[in-house]
C-alpha cells in the first residue's frame, strides 16, 4: 500500500461504519446457541410435524415450542433447513 | 504495544472452540459484511440484518473447510456478495428490487474501496488502543469532539490534535506494510 495521505485514510475509515450492536452481539452468541440448535436439529429428525412447522414459519414455530428465536438460532436453522 | 492477532491466528483459535476468538472474528469482520450489504448492494435494513446473520452462521458452520486460514477475508467477502445477490434476485422476483438497477462498475468500485478500507482498518490494530479508539469514534461513529472527550475523559480541546497525531501514526504504519 503506497500513497496514503491522512485525508485518504480518513475517507477509508469512514467507509466502514459500525453495524448495530445488537447484530454483532447476536452473531457472537452463535457458539452458545449451538447447544440449543443441536437439540432442535435432533428433534427435527425424529418429529416430522415439528419439522413441517419450522419450514412453514420458522420463528413462530420456535416460539410456540418454547425456544428463544434469537437471530443466531434462526439464521443457523434457516441454513440447515434451506428456507428463506 | 500488544501485537495484533492475524486473521489466520484468529481462525485457528476459532476452530479450536475459543469463544473469545469468535467474538473478535465477528467484531473484526462485522463492518465489512455490513458495508457490503448496505453500501455496495443497498439492501434494506431488514434484509441486511438477515444477510449479516446468515454470513456469520455460515462462517461458523464452515470454518473447518477453509482451505487457507489467511483467506478468511476474501472468503467472507465472496460469501456476503453471493448472499446479497441471491437476496436481490429473490426480491426482483417479488417485484421489489431489480438487481439490474445496481450498476456493475459502481459496485466493483465500492467493493474495491471496502477492501482497501479493511486493510486500513487492520492497520488500526497496530497503532494502539488509544489511537484506535479515538479514530474509530471520530471517523466511524461520527462522534463530536465533546462526546469523544467525555467518553475518553480527555479535554475536548485536545481531540483534534490527537486525531491528527493518530492519523499520522496510522499512515506511517500503513507505509511500513507496503
Amino acid at each position: 500500500m503506497t500513497g496514503y495521505d491522512e485525508e485518504r485514510i480518513a475517507e477509508l475509515l469512514r467507509a466502514l461504519p459500525a453495524p448495530p450492536d445488537s447484530w454483532v452481539k447476536a452473531a457472537q452468541e452463535l457458539p452458545r446457541a449451538r447447544a440449543e440448535i443441536g437439540e432442535i436439529l435432533t428433534r427435527l429428525e425424529a418429529d416430522a410435524v415439528f419439522r413441517a412447522a419450522l419450514v412453514a414459519d420458522l420463528e413462530s414455530a420456535l416460539v410456540a415450542e418454547g425456544y428463544e428465536a434469537t437471530p443466531s438460532v434462526v439464521a443457523a436453522l434457516r441454513l440447515q433447513l434451506g428456507v428463506d | 504495544m500488544e501485537a495484533a492477532v492475524s486473521d489466520a491466528q484468529l481462525v485457528s483459535r476459532c476452530r479450536n472452540g475459543d469463544e473469545v476468538a469468535w467474538n473478535e472474528l465477528v467484531e473484526r469482520f462485522s463492518r465489512y459484511v455490513y458495508a457490503i450489504a448496505v453500501q455496495a448492494f443497498r439492501l434494506a435494513p431488514h434484509d441486511a440484518e438477515d444477510i449479516f446473520q446468515d454470513v456469520f452462521a455460515r462462517v461458523y458452520e464452515h470454518l473447518g473447510k477453509l482451505r487457507s486460514d489467511e483467506a478468511i477475508r476474501p472468503w467472507i467477502g465472496q460469501l456476503t456478495r453471493r448472499l446479497c445477490i441471491d437476496r436481490l434476485r429473490a426480491g426482483g422476483r417479488e417485484g421489489i428490487v431489480d438487481p439490474v438497477d445496481i450498476e456493475l462498475g459502481e459496485l466493483d468500485e465500492t467493493l474495491a474501496t471496502l477492501d482497501e478500507a479493511m486493510t486500513v482498518r487492520a492497520g488500526l490494530d497496530a497503532v494502539g488502543d488509544a489511537c484506535r479508539e479515538i479514530l474509530d469514534r471520530f471517523f466511524c461513529r461520527d462522534e463530536s469532539y465533546r462526546d469523544i472527550g467525555e467518553a475518553l475523559d480527555l479535554p475536548a480541546g485536545t481531540i483534534a490534535s490527537r486525531i491528527s497525531r493518530c492519523l499520522t501514526k496510522l499512515r506511517v504504519e500503513l507505509e511500513g506494510r507496503s
